[in-house]
């Protein structure tokens, strides 16, 4: 009896484990997304939500977020949960979260981690980011052509290599077309204040700026130029609605695309814990299509430097560079590594303002 | 110069409307550290009733009923059910960012209408708006700005040349003695509350529907607690909150204009905060009896305990 019982067990045993071969069914799926801000930010969460949309739409996956989560313990809290709620994919979209995550990713192993915005990779847990430089280098070019005081308004977040580089490629590109141009930028110290942001807009422009640029992920700088009768440079998401009568073009993200790539990677357990920074070539980052407000021959201008970055014959951070004393930063002929881009602390000459 | 001050003005206001809310629950012998639930609710409903109506008028009476709702939870768990004052506070910021956000996702995108925007635009007062500076700073403003420190005014009056400013003010003393006297403790505790509430949630809707006129969750980012440390550092007095709120609000965005001194941002961040620290100091040495707290401010009133 024992011996037919042991079969019965093993047969069993062996069925349940040709089943386990059976294909992943996406729809079986759960993909747990970390937001920083709130999906209805309008900005930086939005995009990312809209690529969350993406990803349900195109692979059927069920996904799971959580929105406004702070950049502290509260993550690896939230991650848990999510790993409790059937989560075998997590992507985490601020900063902040990357310790977290890379300390859960070797409790782990069999979840995959992504981590937006960061540098540090482990055997289940990739980083990824955009070149948004390469869009604001674009975006700089419209307003450079627009502005008639030369002077242009860049509301800032944080004084961080990521934003400095923002500021640094929109100034060169807003150089490319008028070379005496001066960007001023203030830093409000937010990622998240509408209110805030758009003091931090008004002040620039009483001190003289006729177009507006901005980082944060709300619309405040958008709306104060709107007010003022003045004009304005969006980001993350196709701010149009939000100040019509102001409002030109916008550097935005397109994160659905890589959503599903590398969703559909993990269903067909082809993971491969990476560094991904991808640029225009690849869709991720976009010129939103410029508005009535946008001064005439900039899609002209815009359409030729595009060209030039797809085709590599344009690099933004070639030399020469100077930096803000008149020195030379980047050589002439060289240009700057994907490591000192990532490592950038200091302004190019044009920008008002300092990286304190 | 001129232009910092109007800013300044502007970005006071929001405090303003929450600083003296606050004041008058305080007022009362209650603390209600649901501020800022009660801004975001006014917000959401502020920006709600004005969306879908296109009517300026709605859209203030929608966020100071919804306040006052907000606040009518609050004094039902402290008044009638005396519930802990700080515990009822704070739930009542995190139900606040709760239902705004919910009740928001119904508004993502969206902008408020011409009507409304239109009807708080700047409006000069005849002959005041003319005079230099002060002209342009307190009477070249939107209705809301006029509303903000006229309250004030009203609340000031009320509190300090009213009987029943006066019947307020000893309830937060000692609200035995009040009763004893034959004061209504209870009726007075709610009405005050509530209208507190109220005026929290224009606060809200200052930002919503005014300040920043398209839908952004989380609007108010902290405001809501720099009005709990304004009725300190005002010292419970209504007229002390206008100008209290309007160097504030001058504080938070002076940063924006000194950075080419080279003071981090960061500092000017903390500086309401210090401000507060600094008055609360000075008066704790001074001990003087008018810039004290309400006695029974935060102590739940038994009439059986008399």
């Amino acid at each position: 009896m024992k011996k037919v019982l042991s079969l019965v067990l093993a047969v069993v045993l062996v069925l349940s484990l040709a089943a386990c071969d059976k294909v992943t069914k996406p729809e079986d799926v759960t993909v747990g997304f970390i937001f920083v801000g709130p999906i209805g930010d309008g900005g930086w969460t939005y995009a990312h939500n809209e690529g969350r949309l993406y990803l349900e739409q195109e692979l059927g996956v069920k996904t799971i977020y959580k929105e406004s989560v702070l950049e502290d313990q509260t993550v690896e809290q939230e991650m848990r949960n999510m790993i409790d709620q059937g989560a075998t994919i997590i992507f985490a979209t601020s900063f902040g979260y990357m310790d977290y995550m890379e300390k859960l990713s070797s409790e782990f192993p069999d979840v995959a981690f992504y981590h937006c915005s960061g540098y540090k990779t482990t055997d289940n847990m990739s980083n990824y980011f955009g070149r948004i430089y390469e869009a604001r280098y674009l975006s700089g070019i419209v307003a450079a052509m627009k502005t008639e005081t030369n002077k242009i308004g860049y509301v800032a977040a944080f004084p961080i290599p990521e934003v400095i580089r923002g500021i640094n490629a929109f100034t060169l590109g807003a150089q490319s077309v008028n070379p005496d141009v001066e960007v001023e930028v203030v830093w409000t110290s937010t990622w998240y204040d509408p209110a805030k942001e758009k003091d931090a807009a008004i002040a620039l422009l009483d001190g003289g700026a006729d177009v507006i640029a901005q980082h944060q992920d709300t619309a405040g700088p958008q709306q104060a130029a709107e007010e003022r009768g003045a004009y304005s440079i969006g980001y993350n998401t196709d701010m149009s609605a939000m100040a019509p009568g102001s409002y030109m073009t916008a550097p935005i993200w397109n994160w659905g695309p890589y959503y599903v790539e590398q969703v559909q990677s993990v269903i067909d357990e082809a993971f491969v814990s990476t560094s991904y920074w991808g640029g225009m070539n690849d869709g991720i980052v976009e010129l939103a299509p410029l508005t009535a407000n946008a001064p005439e021959g900039a899609q002209a201008a815009v359409d030729t430097a595009k060209a030039a970055i797809l085709d590599g014959s344009l690099v933004v951070f070639a030399g020469p560079i100077m930096n803000q004393a008149g020195e030379v930063a980047v050589a002439d002929g060289a240009s700057m590594a994907d490591g000192d881009m990532l490592g950038m602390m200091w302004f190019v000459k044009g920008v008002i303002g300092s990286v304190e | 110069m001129t232009t910092f001050l109007v800013a300044m003005v502007i970005a006071g206001t929001p405090l303003l409307f929450a600083t003296l809310g606050e004041l008058l629950t305080e007022k009362s012998g209650n603390l209600n550290l649901g501020v800022e639930g009660m801004m975001l609710i006014g917000a959401v409903a502020g920006f709600g009733a004005g969306y879908t109506t296109g009517n300026p008028l709605l859209a203030i009476m929608g966020a100071a009923l919804a306040g006052g709702l907000a606040a009518l939870i609050y004094a039902f768990l402290t008044v009638t059910l005396r519930a802990n004052q700080v515990v009822s506070g704070l739930a009542l910021t995190i139900f606040g960012a709760g239902v705004s956000s919910f009740v928001g996702t119904n508004f993502i995108g969206k902008k408020m209408p011409v009507e409304v925007i239109s009807a708080f635009v700047k409006i000069k007062i005849p002959l005041l708006g003319d005079i230099p500076v002060i002209g342009d700073v307190l009477f070249n403003q939107d209705y809301f700005v006029y509303m903000g420190y006229m309250i004030a005014i009203v609340i000031g009056i009320y509190l300090y040349n009213t009987r029943f400013g006066l019947s307020l003010r000893a309830i937060g003393e000692n609200p035995s003695a009040a009763d004893s006297s034959g004061i209504n403790v209870t009726v007075y505790k709610y009405v005050h509350i509530i209208v507190g509430g109220a005026l929290c949630g224009m606060g809200g809707a200052y930002l919503a529907v005014v300040a920043v006129p398209q839908w952004q969750d989380n609007i108010t980012a902290g405001r809501g607690w720099i009005a709990i440390a304004l009725v300190i550092f005002v010292k419970w007095n209504p007229y002390l909150a206008i100008f209290g709120s309007y160097l504030f609000g001058g504080l938070s965005i002076i940063g924006f204009r000194l950075q080419h001194l080279n003071i981090s941002p960061q500092f000017f961040d903390a500086l309401p905060y210090l401000v507060t620290i600094v008055v609360l100091v000075i008066s704790s040495i001074r001990k003087s009896k008018e810039d004290s707290p309400p006695k029974g401010l935060g102590e739940p009133y038994f009439r059986e305990e008399r």
